[in-house]
């Protein structure tokens, strides 16, 4: 009996020294904290968005598509610009631009809308990505720089990740039966280049580069704007950020 | 790239209301994962009606306990039919187990299953069933006579130290097994409460509404099956047994009904933003599964029907069969209602865009894998499941009070 309340105290004692608390703390989210910040020098890349400046073009979802190989049907997409117009009696109505669709000139000369713009919309590469913590496989997984990819290869098909993302950034490729999405172009940028939207952009709507090199036209970019991204409250913290963000925008 | 999917998606486009994030039109998950948390939840609650019976000690739905064992092992066979079919990539399926990533909850699904099936289900059976099928073989020829011996693993000591080794096993699995339907079921519900993203299921109390429908859905499916089963077989309905069992199945639709009740009314309570499009999905897409069938007549008619014999008591039990007919509506109808459930927690939680803008739209396959012919199929292959493993194990003559059981002894051990 005593032998057993020995036990007992100590076991309490250790309960509440906080040595179990440390230990319960351990499976709480710290690593996000971790790659918010990466060391100096560690390539970490984000993606700027110039609401103001983009005109709906859709040059950038054309050259998505091309450059990735992604099906013309309009089902799939790796990047998207979408069209807010809100009228005067406060209602606002959201269309997704269509590729060669000329824009219609009646709607500069409508007194009932109060304002109009584009905005461009593509993975939010998430510091913490709930799509690489629900994939049962390890098939979506995040890159040192900060990139989240899909592997082909083990992706099997379970589309967990879909309904994770809180931005409709991803889909099913038709063809290949995997998990598809925004990639930043990996295989330009890990060659020196721009991903295929930023390059054709006409306005300059569309900034990439690394975070932790203070020169990059990205770092300029979140200098010289104020900042916001998608869905704050989620806590996915996404790396394409946005200027002059519109509050309606979702 | 399959063309007639395509055109499937195009007849979609002009369905949709208000705007929708492009990648949405398609819904992902279909019918076929409506199926599966149905099926997991008859596992569960079969299981925790047999259970009623080992650790609880209520002797009067013993009939029920062999036919509740089996029912539960004839749809946890059939369960990952469910998910593996519904795969980009089926032939990858065991990459979930060699591979899994540990941070997510679907992965766990091949070790919640395994455990169940192997650790709890089987063992639980076998100990059941062992001097039985001792005493079965001994009377048996040809191939009978083969299967049984196999299944008791060669095994004739019925001698009394492993007579009550076997009490002692069953008693410890039960013990463990509760816990264990718990997490099956309770990680179905977790999988889809997880998801941040999507406002319609990330709820805490989604995992343990899960829990409940499934305890209900089971119970009621038991029920249903002893009802049909016993006049085929020659035997007599106790309706002692039946009582007993719509009192559970009654207790825990009224707790299945709170819980989702509760949720109901934080979710408009609190309303946040996604609160406007929600509403507006259940009075248009879903009002008829979900306002009709899950709630008016899977649960609340139900309810009434069964309160009523409650209430009055002398004349219902005056009239068996007309007690006999009210339960056996009731637990078609709340068969149907937790169907229902399961369609509008995953179709429903699809239909809406993440955008808060608007709702997309579900069209049904009749053929093709994600079919309504397939689910069909799945939803009645644990019944022809459940008829041969009758063949093989025979529950009859627990089912007709006849024979006298391992269960009875521990129950009253």
């Amino acid at each position: 009996m005593n032998g057993r309340r020995t036990f007992l105290r100590g076991f309490l004692s250790v309960l509440l020294s906080g040595g179990a608390i440390g230990g319960i703390l351990k499976i709480l989210p710290s690593k996000a904290d971790a790659r918010e910040a990466p060391p100096k020098g560690q390539i970490w890349y984000g993606f700027g968005v110039s609401v103001d400046k983009c005109i709906g073009c859709a040059r950038c979802m054309d050259a998505c598509k091309t450059e990735n190989n992604v099906p013309r049907e309009p089902f799939f997409f790796r990047t998207w610009v979408e069209r807010y117009i809100t009228r005067k009696n406060g209602t606002t109505v959201v269309k997704t631009i269509e590729p060669n669709l000329e824009p219609s000139p009646e709607i500069a000369s409508d007194k009932s809308i109060l304002r109009s713009f584009f905005v461009p919309k593509l993975c939010n590469q998430c510091a913490s990505p709930p799509c690489v913590q629900v994939c049962p496989v390890g098939a979506t997984f995040q890159t040192k720089d900060g990139v989240v990819l899909v592997n082909e290869k083990t992706c099997i098909g379970c589309r967990y990740c879909i309904q994770a993302c809180p931005y409709g950034a991803r889909y099913l490729n038709p063809v290949s039966k995997t998990a598809d999405k925004c990639t930043f172009c990996y295989h330009r940028i890990s060659q020196g280049l721009l991903p295929a939207c930023v390059e054709v952009c006409p306005t300059q709507a569309r900034i990439f580069g690394d975070l932790n090199a203070a020169a990059s036209p990205m770092s300029r970019f979140l200098r010289m704007n104020k900042i916001h991204v998608l869905k704050p409250g989620l806590n996915t913290e996404p790396k394409v950020y946005y200027a002059n963000l519109d509050g309606e925008v979702r | 790239m399959n063309p007639e999917f395509i055109r499937t998606l195009h007849d979609l486009l002009p369905q949709i209301q208000g705007f929708i994030y492009p990648n949405e039109i398609e819904i992902h998950w279909g019918l076929l994962i409506v199926v599966y948390p149905y099926i997991t939840g008859v596992v569960a609650g079969a299981f925790i009606l047999a259970s009623l019976v080992k650790v609880f000690n209520v002797r009067e739905v013993q009939p029920l306990y062999r036919l509740s064992l089996l029912t539960a092992l004839a749809y946890l066979l059939v369960a990952p039919m469910a998910l593996v079919a519904h795969l980009g990539h089926p032939e990858r399926f065991y990459e979930i187990l060699l591979t899994p990533q540990t941070s997510s909850a679907m992965a766990m699904f091949g070790f919640v299953y395994a455990w169940y099936l192997m650790a709890v289900l089987l063992l639980e059976i076998w100990f059941v069933h062992r001097t039985d099928m001792i005493a079965w073989a001994e009377q048996e020829k040809g191939v009978m006579r083969f299967i049984h011996r196999t299944l008791a693993l060669y095994s004739r000591d019925t001698g009394d130290r492993s007579v009550a080794f076997d009490h002692k096993a069953l008693k410890v699995i039960t013990i463990v097994g509760i816990p264990s339907a718990f997490l099956l079921h309770g990680y179905v519900g977790f999988i889809f409460g997880s998801i941040k993203a999507n406002p319609w299921w990330s709820s805490v109390l989604i995992p343990i509404v899960f829990l409940f429908s499934a305890i209900v859905s089971g119970i009621a499916l038991v029920i249903l099956l002893y009802m049909v089963l016993t006049p085929l077989t020659g035997g007599k309905i106790s309706m002692r047994c039946v009582d007993k069992a719509v009192d559970f199945l009654f207790y825990a639709v009224i707790v299945d009904f709170s819980l989702e009740f509760v949720d109901f009314i934080h979710r408009v309570y609190q309303s946040e933003e996604e609160i406007k499009i929600l509403s507006e999905m259940v009075m248009s897409k879903l009002f008829a599964s979900l306002v009709i069938i899950q709630v008016l007549l899977g649960m609340l008619v139900p309810l009434l029907l069964i309160s009523l014999t409650k209430i009055f008591k002398r004349r219902f039990s005056l009239n068996e069969d007309l007690r006999k007919m009210v339960y056996f509506i009731a637990v078609i109808l709340i068969q149907m209602g937790i169907f229902a459930t399961r369609w509008n927690v995953v179709i429903g939680g699809q239909m809406f865009s993440k955008s808060f803008r608007g709702l997309t739209t579900y069209k049904m396959e009749f053929a093709g894998i994600e079919g309504l012919l397939f689910a069909i199929l799945l939803l009645a292959l644990p019944i022809i499941i459940l008829a041969v493993l009758t063949k093989i194990l025979p529950p009859w003559k627990e089912m007709h009070g006849e024979g006298v059981s391992e269960g009875v002894e521990v129950a009253g051990s």
